[in-house]
């Protein structure tokens, strides 16, 4: 079952149809099973991979690693809870290390960010440091390589 | 004046690969989807690459011992242990070789005297009964039956054996039918084997990528052990075709006769291409596991619009080949191949070229991206549809 969400997550547009003749799963368990999976939120949506770069698109993107102090019972839930719900917002992971929490901010323009970050984000509750990185260039994203693929070498015929 | 002795009588009597004039024809069209390709269009894994460009820094450039790093024959000998309960001492029963074309042609020159018969299992790979007769034995073509899947029969094979019948030589999973043998008709060939006392020379180059089921290794059959030479290599697997690696295991008297050709006429496999093997072996399996499950969805949807379109195949169980019969276009597989070139710009491989027992066949490659599958699938359509 889980070869219909590979086929899914490289082709958000696949059919059933398309999906049972690749899987070899006949296409009513296919509907069914991807019904399933939408009810419970297994799948959360279908998106597209955008090159932004290629496409011209000058938005600004920027990891800004945060340092929480967390909140008794709660633990990071509360501040993460907050900052994720922010337009601004892209992601927002917790992580291991120095910082507490990775969030990612995209904004128009690098100043449009640099206020964000220093006027909302820094400003949240229990938010007592932030480190701002700005993200200069993609290679990779969500599994995608962004850069050209290899120029098949192959021969036409070969045995 | 010009040389006048002739030259090898062996060689010269050898057709060039009928492969070779698709390619000449394929070469100058533009706009060709190929399905003619006998090899993945997955680059190598990153991390094996990555490897092998660190190993070209630190020096990896001499020559290796004549049966290659021991290291790598050891990860060989314990990834047989591991899939398929095989043993062999790296020390003395393998030996790492420039691909399986080279183990094939030492476990034949190891094995025959001149005239010795060597039973292969048609459609067969282009190389098997060349090499046959490059190492001066006589090659048996047996047909295998369609209807029954290719596979191997042991009866057929019984009624070809004579007093020099010397071995049988045949691929599981086949390029080029996609067959791969079952346990149970190869114990039955292994008994014959036994019976006969000839050997068998067993290449599984195809041996990871299966669908329908998992892989018998010939070796690993009930008394096949002491008469087989085991052949395999990275090229497939791992989509390493042009590193050159590859492996025989065998009993130690002969695994000894292949290392002292080996020795004489290769010295060794590249330095480098041993070290990326390592790391194959080490650490690339899941890049196996996620080309083994594309292959396999694109087998699916490929076999089944091939069916749609008339051009029926057993279901193909391991390889990246599928090998429908075109008898209902009425033309021969020359033709076919050739005007559906001309035509539509797909490229498939005659199946004659695989052995008479081929005609009426084409070889069809679906180590090929899938909207270009779909697209020649299409492509197939309108030619079979101006045909009707
Ligand atoms: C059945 C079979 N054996 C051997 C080979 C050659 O393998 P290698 O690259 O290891 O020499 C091929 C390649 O097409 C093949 O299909």
């Amino acid at each position: 079952m889980h070869e219909i969400l590979t086929v899914l997550e490289s082709d958000a547009r696949a059919t059933p149809e398309r999906i049972a003749a690749l899987t070899g799963i006949p296409e009513d368990e296919v509907r069914a099973a991807i019904a399933g999976w939408e009810a419970d939120g297994v799948i959360r949506r279908y998106k597209t991979v955008v090159d932004r770069d290629r496409l011209g698109d000058t938005r600004v993107t920027a990891f800004v690693d945060v340092t929480v102090a967390p909140e008794r019972g709660r633990g990071f839930d509360d501040v993460a809870e907050r900052i994720a719900r922010f337009r601004e917002i892209r992601a927002v992971h917790l992580v291991s290390g120095a910082q507490d929490l990775r969030v990612e901010v995209e904004g128009s323009s690098m100043k449009e960010v640099a206020d964000f970050v220093a006027q909302k984000l820094s400003g949240v509750d229990r938010v007592t440091a932030t480190s701002t990185h700005f993200l200069l260039r993609r290679y990779k994203d969500d599994g995608q390589l962004l850069i050209d693929p290899e120029p098949d070498q192959r021969l036409s015929v070969m045995p | 004046m010009s040389p006048q002795k002739p030259l090898s009588r062996v060689v010269e009597a050898m057709p060039p690969s009928g492969i070779r004039k698709f390619f000449d024809l394929a070469q100058t069209m533009t706009g060709v989807i190929t399905l003619g390709v006998g090899e993945p269009d997955f680059p190598t894994p990153w991390g094996v690459r990555e490897s092998a460009i660190h190993a070209l820094t630190r020096g990896a450039t001499t020559y290796t011992g004549n049966s290659g790093l021991l290291e790598l024959r050891e990860l060989i000998c314990a990834d047989l242990e591991a899939r398929h309960g095989l043993t062999y001492r790296p020390a003395d029963e393998c030996l790492v070789t420039s691909g399986v074309s080279e183990g094939l042609d030492l476990a034949l020159r190891a094995l025959l005297n001149p005239g010795d018969e060597v039973i292969v299992p048609e459609p067969s790979y282009v190389a098997y009964q060349p090499c046959v007769a490059f190492a001066g034995g006589v090659p048996v073509p047996v047909p295998a039956d369609p209807a029954q899947g290719y596979r191997l029969d042991a009866e057929r094979i019984a009624a070809a054996v004579t007093p020099r019948t010397k071995a049988v030589l045949f691929g599981s999973p086949s390029n080029p039918t996609g067959a791969a043998q079952s346990a149970e008709d190869l114990t039955a060939l292994a008994a014959l084997a036994a019976r006969e006392d000839f050997w068998l020379v067993s290449d599984e180059i195809y041996d990871r990528l299966t669908y329908t089921g998992t892989h018998t290794s010939t070796a690993a059959v009930e008394g096949a052990w002491e008469r087989t030479v085991l052949l395999n290599g990275f090229s497939k697997s791992y989509a390493m075709t042009g590193w050159r690696v590859g492996y025989v295991c065998a009993p130690e008297p002969v695994a000894a006769l292949m290392h002292r050709i080996h020795q004489y006429t290769m010295l060794c496999a590249p330095h480098v291409s041993q070290v990326a093997a390592i790391e194959a072996l080490k650490s690339a399996d899941p890049d196996v596991t996620e080309m083994v499950a594309d292959y396999d969805r694109r087998r699916r949807l490929f076999v089944k619009g091939l069916d749609e379109l008339g051009l029926t195949c057993p279901e193909p169980g391991g390889a990246f080949y599928a090998f429908p019969s075109i008898r209902s276009s009425g033309l021969s597989s020359q033709d076919f191949a050739e005007q559906l070139l001309e035509e539509q710009k797909v490229a498939v491989v005659p199946g004659d070229v695989f052995g008479p027992s081929g005609e009426g066949h084409v070889r069809c490659s679906y180590a090929t991206a899938l909207p270009l599958l779909e697209q020649a699938l299409e492509r197939m359509g309108r030619f079979l549809e101006a045909r009707r």
